[in-house]
């Protein structure tokens, strides 16, 4: 068991030899960090539970005939704090905190450093066999870097307001642990050096998904959308292994450095051996991002807490397929066919989605289609090879987006104890049960508008650059294909309509008259200091967030200041380690992007059309929401007709899946079972079975007097022979 | 060196303790008296465990293939010999036996009432039978072992089973001794051509090796062993046997048959079927019927397991799914597929094992195996629930565990030669998921809406205790499997180089030593000891004698007329290892 420190130490010497001036400072610390958290909230959550369970059983004993507890969550309020309770309010939050400084620190020396190879660091040697040797190692280089500034940065934040969002659970403890242990997967799998030690991350936070998804695991349709979300994620899991397998065969290594390398010389361009591997990439990307066709279960997934939405199902996990293929793009720019690929179905998932998100009255399912639409777009970005426009709107998305979806939080958790307050039996997430909500809630108000008008695109907020770049580099992509203008002309129109369904959701949400109902009016109130703050500061990275990748010509122009910008395009420049060999291999094959619009017009003119065509959608939609009269969720029902019903029910994929996939699949198990094993082997069986009914009636002899006996020291006998013997 | 001393003398008696101290504990427990027994026989088989851990320190992973080998006449007439020997291979088959017994004993202290005694001692006589198979080096004392673990098992599953024990036990013996009747003729008949190939009888294993057989004996021999060892495994379609042997069995007999009894076949596929058969095994038409039936194996069990109303059997045919992926991996025929499959073995006993004692602790909480009698156990019994999700992701195989370590690897063995089979094996980790969670959330989670099972007690400090080792360790063989797979690989390379490579590498070095060292003790210089001694010594060697060459050349004929130098003597005559200096 020495040898993992021995491989350390000698790792580590090689990295400094190699480091060109980047000397991380405590890197494994930093994946230690939640794991430690999850420890240490695990064992907590163990003891609150016991105690919990033994007052159940206490209850049970007492009432055995008392009705069954009421499935509720939110509601031990007012007993006094234990500290199975105060306790992860320090530790889950405070690793978060630790890991962050400790990753800024990192990334303060990476930037002082000129670093053109990733870092390796092995700790132990994990699957060594034959010709496979896989290594628990760690990586770290700029995509990593910029990778875990967001997890800990954004995760920490989103600790933070969890403290004031889940006080009052009874699974407080237990739902840190979880959080605390899927920060330690998704750090894993941004900087694991390989692709299976990526894979423990990858599953991993699939696993933690799973488990905070079915949270409130009493109520059935919350462990169901957890157990769907598990078992679609596989689906794009099989992908990924056959990916690996693909790769182990082709290179004899799964390590990234090396495939990379070798990569551009063992694989021909085009060729079905590259193509293969990216498609299988693509599908396990699809699943954990939730692209067309396994994107089913991220709008389930709103079941579980709303600032694990924020976290994994908008700002991290969600975006690990956008990861994947910046990882990866040198396979991509060596498979035309998978990279054109990842770009279409980005295109599709992001029009269908929003689609979707425009008749949505559940205010976390309208963020969480808006989820699935802007995925969608960096998938654009990744697939016609502007990694770092892909890895940008990833970034910025994890600002606004946790923003909005923490804002939304802030707002259920309002509604929630507002109609708790007076027993009223109506949906907290329902929009058309809010309205006016920016006057009891100020601040929300405020930041969420922020962040809509960053998603919606519009100058100066951070979403305008990012989706910009990506529209503005897959319609440059026009000469690669007619493909491309399609695929631009799909992006433009997703953007205007997801400035439509933020403002309609913003509008329904905050303004107008309030439809909670009198009585629940005066309880409605702005969140806690620990919930605004996380907002605040998620506010000001939504503003400001955007301009470390604008374009020098952007810069020049009036929407960065005619250069006031003190940089451009840093993001690009910074990933370029990660990201020129595949640049290198697009232009060599497919030529140069156009520097235009399929339909002429430059970037800054786009830009102009862009913002202005958001602009006035946003006023548009307000102007048409607020004059319309809304009705409550109880007045106005389901939409019962015509295309709204048919966005209202999702295209009715969901029950499309149901009747081609899930239903057979349940159906030939039956049939297995009841037919071919019972029947068809068994039948066979206890058709020669004459002998074994025969044997059957032999063997019950046995049973009933002290033959077994018998027949023991019959068997022992013979042993005892054999020892004779041998002695 | 005191050091050499004592491990010289360690590696002489522990292969021998671990056969027959549990024979010898049968007595013990016994005297002990119906309320002490249990106690008793777990104290016994831990001892047994912590006297087994001298293995890993007797095993030295970089000495030769077979370890502390020994050999005493039995039935001289026939060349029956006690002979034992393990390789890295048999090492953890005995650990994973010496673990899983006290495991299963402690884990039975609640569920065996009636006959405690008895129960106690067939349990410590499966165990003399288990440990025997894996450390034989003689195929008739292999089979004997083998059989032997029939008889116990037999009356654990009908004695102290559930309702419809009778019928599950009849099904299991007679599956069972049908295909080891059919393995018998094979061994015979096998026998007798080495006898004849040979020119003295022997039922060793090594001098089993590499028996001049025509392709087409290679195959009906093939078949007679594959298909005693597939009812066992078992295989698809010889499985039905093992649900209603598993449902009906008493939680510690599951535990067992799960974690070791199975994995008796399989092993047998390792260290006879393979190296005695290698031209059969690598058969196209061979090759392609196993693999075909592991990937039905794992995605028909799968299907299956995912629609059962009883949360044992459909643990039990998960069973079938798991032991797929060891098919699988046996016959890619190439190291990480075999490593994978070992891999497979060693996870699947600890997590299935973990799964059987899980679902006997509800059983004897609530006296029912049914899924839909369950539902929000976690938010009574937390520790159990964090039990059974561990260990549901173990089965599952989540990456991190142990389980994936396995199926990871036998899938890159089989896509290196079978890229189509390994894709259709890969559906068999949707499946997984299919099966386990659905059956983990109407366990523990959804309402608690059950009156009996508000009242479920958690965990107690035993269940902990036995819950805890399978625990760990799924998660250290998940993070850190080196240790075994460096130690399993000399194994697995030598069958691998004997069946794809011409019979050659540390099996055939093994052989010859074997051969040498049988001649030398003999002193009869005129069989092909003589050869490689002369070999050694500079000397030409004489004619070898006439054998069945025209049978095929993997006779002994071939073996002389080997032109490479095999270990050096000095080596060869090192049979323990731990005594470098």
């Amino acid at each position: 068991m020495t040898e993992p420190a021995r491989t350390t130490t000698e790792a580590l010497a090689a990295t400094a030899q190699a480091g060109s001036g980047f000397d991380p400072v405590l890197p494994g610390i930093i994946l230690l960090l939640p794991l430690l958290g999850f420890l240490l909230n695990g064992i907590l959550a163990l003891v609150a539970g016991s105690r919990s369970a033994t007052a159940l059983r206490l209850a049970a004993l007492a009432e055995p005939d008392s009705e069954e507890e009421r499935v509720d969550h939110q509601h031990e309020v007012g007993a006094p704090k234990r500290a199975t309770h105060t306790l992860p309010t320090w530790i889950g939050p405070g690793v978060m905190l630790l890991a962050f400084v400790l990753t800024a620190a990192n990334f303060l020396r990476m930037l002082g450093a000129d670093l053109h190879d990733a870092v390796v660091i092995s700790y132990w040697s994990w699957m060594p066999t034959g010709a496979l040797s896989v290594d628990a190692a760690i990586q770290l280089d700029q995509l990593s870097m910029i990778m875990m500034m967001v997890i800990t940065g954004v995760g920490f934040l989103i600790h933070v307001f969890s403290v004031g969002y889940m006080k009052d659970d009874p699974g407080y403890p237990r739902y840190f642990a979880y959080l605390n242990l899927f920060v330690f997967f998704m750090l894993v799998l941004v900087t694991g050096a390989n692709f299976p030690v990526m894979f423990v991350g990858w599953e991993g936070v699939g696993l933690c998904s799973y488990l905070l998804i079915g949270f409130w695991f009493q109520d059935r349709e919350k462990a169901d959308a957890g157990k769907k979300a598990f078992i679609v994620n596989r689906i794009g899991d099989v992908g990924l292994l056959m990916a690996m397998f693909i790769l182990f065969s082709t290179f004899g290594t799964l390590n990234y450095g090396e495939i990379f390398a070798a990569a551009p010389t063992t694989l021909v361009y085009g060729g079905g051996v590259v193509t293969a591997i990216t498609l299988f990439l693509l599908l396990g990307a699809a699943g954990k991002s939730a692209q067309i066709p396994l994107y089913v279960w991220l709008p389930d997934a709103m079941a579980g807490p709303t600032p694990v939405s924020a976290l994994i199902h908008a700002a991290t996990m969600v975006t690990a397929g956008v990861y994947l293929v910046a990882r990866a793009s040198v396979l991509f720019a060596l498979a035309p066919v998978g990279a054109a690929a990842v770009a279409t179905i980005g295109a599709l998932t992001a029009l269908f989605a929003a689609t979707i998100a425009l008749k949505q009255y559940d205010i976390k399912k309208v963020l969480a289609y808006s989820t699935v639409s802007q995925l969608g777009f960096m998938f654009m970005g990744v697939g016609v090879g502007a990694y770092a426009a892909g890895v940008f709107h990833l970034m910025t998305h994890a600002f606004f987006k946790a923003l909005l979806f923490l804002g939304a939080g802030a707002v259920i958790h309002s509604m929630h104890h507002a109609l708790h307050a007076t027993h009223k039996d109506w949906d907290a997430q329902d929009m058309r049960n809010m309205g006016g909500l920016r006057r009891p809630m100020k601040w929300t108000w405020i930041f969420m508008w922020i962040a809509t008008l960053a998603i919606a695109g519009i100058w100066p907020f951070a979403g305008f650059f990012s989706k910009d770049e990506i529209i503005w580099y897959v319609g440059t992509s026009a000469p690669f294909g007619p493909l491309y203008a399609v695929l631009w002309g799909m992006a433009v129109v997703t953007a205007l309509l997801t400035a439509f369904y933020m403002t309609r959701m913003m509008i329904l949400t905050f303004h107008g008259p309030n439809r909670t109902g009198e009585a629940e009016r005066k309880h409605l109130h702005e969140a806690p200091l620990t919930m605004t703050i996380p907002l605040g500061v998620l506010a000001i990275l939504s503003i400001f967030g955007g301009w470390i990748n604008v374009p020098e010509s952007v810069r020049n122009s009036f929407f960065g200041g005619f250069g006031l910008l003190p940089m451009s395009e840093w993001l690009h420049d910074w990933l370029l380690p990660v990201t020129a060999a595949a640049d290198a291999i697009r232009l060599e094959q497919m030529g140069a992007y156009a520097y235009q619009s399929p339909i002429g017009g430059g970037h800054v003119t786009w830009g102009f059309i862009a913002t202005g065509l958001a602009l006035a959608v946003v006023i548009l939609a307000s102007r048409l929401f607020l004059s319309r009269d809304v009705k409550t969720a109880l007045e106005e029902g389901e939409p019962t007709s015509g295309i709204g019903k048919l966005l209202y029910n999702k295209w009715y994929v969901d029950e499309f899946y149901d009747r081609i996939i899930v239903q057979p699949v349940i159906g030939i198990s039956r049939f297995s079972w009841r037919v071919v094993d019972r029947v068809l082997i068994d039948g066979t069986v206890n058709a020669v079975g004459a002998v074994s009914r025969g044997a059957g009636w032999f063997g019950s002899l046995f049973q009933t007097g002290q033959l077994n006996t018998y027949a023991f020291i019959l068997a022992l006998g013979a042993l005892a022979l054999l020892g004779v013997l041998i002695l | 060196m005191t050091g050499l001393f004592d491990g010289l003398v360690f590696e002489s008696w522990i292969l021998h303790a671990l056969i027959w101290l549990p024979l010898a504990g049968i007595p013990v427990v016994l005297l002990a008296g119906e309320e002490r027994a249990k106690e008793v026989a777990f104290g016994w088989t831990l001892g047994l465990f912590v006297v087994s851990l001298g293995l890993w320190w007797a095993f030295d992973p970089a000495g030769p293939l077979f370890q502390l080998q020994s050999s005493v006449p039995w039935v001289e007439m026939w060349g029956v010999n006690y002979a034992l020997g393990i390789d890295g291979i048999s090492l953890f088959m005995i650990l994973l036996t010496t673990f899983t017994m006290p495991i299963a004993i402690l884990g039975s202290f609640r569920y065996i009432r009636e006959r405690q005694r008895g129960f106690y001692a067939l349990m410590l006589l499966l165990q003399t039978g288990i440990v025997g198979v894996f450390a034989s080096m003689d195929l008739f004392l292999f089979y004997v072992f083998f059989e032997l673990t029939l008889v116990p098992m037999y009356f654990i599953v009908g004695v102290w089973g559930g309702e419809r024990r009778i019928y599950a036990a009849v099904k299991f013996f007679l599956y069972t001794a049908l295909g080891s009747l059919l393995m018998l003729v094979g061994i015979l008949y096998l026998y007798w051509q080495a006898n004849l190939a040979n020119g003295f009888a022997s039922f060793h294993v090594l001098d089993l090796l590499g028996t001049p057989l025509s392709l087409t004996e290679q195959l009906w021999l093939f078949g007679a062993f594959a298909l005693a060892f597939a009812i066992k495994v078992p295989i698809f379609p010889l499985h039905t046997w093992l649900p209603d042997a598993h449902v009906e069995a008493p939680t510690p007999g599951s535990v067992v048959l799960a974690a070791v009894l199975l994995k008796m076949g399989t092993y047998g596929f390792l260290r006879f079927v393979l190296p005695f058969f290698p031209e059969a095994s690598a058969h196209p038409t061979v090759v392609m019927v196993m693999l075909t039936l592991g990937v039905i194996g794992i995605i028909y069990a799968a299907l299956v397991a995912a629609v059962q109303p009883d949360a044992k059997k459909l643990v039990a045919y998960t069973s079938v799914a798991h032991m797929g992926f060891v098919v699988l991996g046996i016959f890619a025929l190439n190291v990480n597929g075999l490593q994978g499959g070992l891999v497979v073995m060693i996870s699947h006993g600890i997590s299935t094992g973990a799964l059987f004692l899980i679902l006997g602790m509800l059983y004897e909480r609530r006296h029912t195996r049914r899924i839909e009698d369950f539902g929000g156990l976690a938010r009574v019994a937390p520790l159990l629930a964090t039990a059974l999700v561990l260990t549901a992701m173990a089965s599952i195989g989540v990456p991190g565990t142990s389980g994936f370590v396995g199926e990871f690897l036998a899938l890159v063995g089989t896509f290196e030669k079978y890229p189509v089979m390994a894709f259709l094996a890969a559906l068999g980790v949707i499946f997984a998921a299919f099966y386990m969670l659905p059956m983990v959330q109407r366990v523990l989670f959804n309402k608690l809406d059950r009156k009996e099972n508000r009242t479920m007690p958690d965990l107690s400090g035993r269940e902990i205790a036995v819950l805890s080792p399978l625990l760990l360790l799924m998660v250290v063989l998940g993070v850190y499997p080196a240790p075994v797979l460096e130690r399993l690989e000399p194994g697995v390379r030598a069958i691998v180089e004997w069946v794809e490579e011409g019979q050659t590498g540390a099996l055939r070095s093994a052989r010859e030593a074997h051969a040498l060292e049988a001649e030398l003790a003999t002193e009869e210089l005129d069989g092909p000891g003589r050869a490689l001694l002369h070999r050694f010594e500079g000397v030409e060697p004489p004619l070898p004698q006439p054998t069945r060459t025209e049978e095929g050349e993997l006779g002994r004929s071939a073996l002389v007329a080997f032109p490479q130098t095999p270990a050096a003597p000095t080596e060869i005559f090192t049979v323990t290892s731990g005594d470098q200096d």
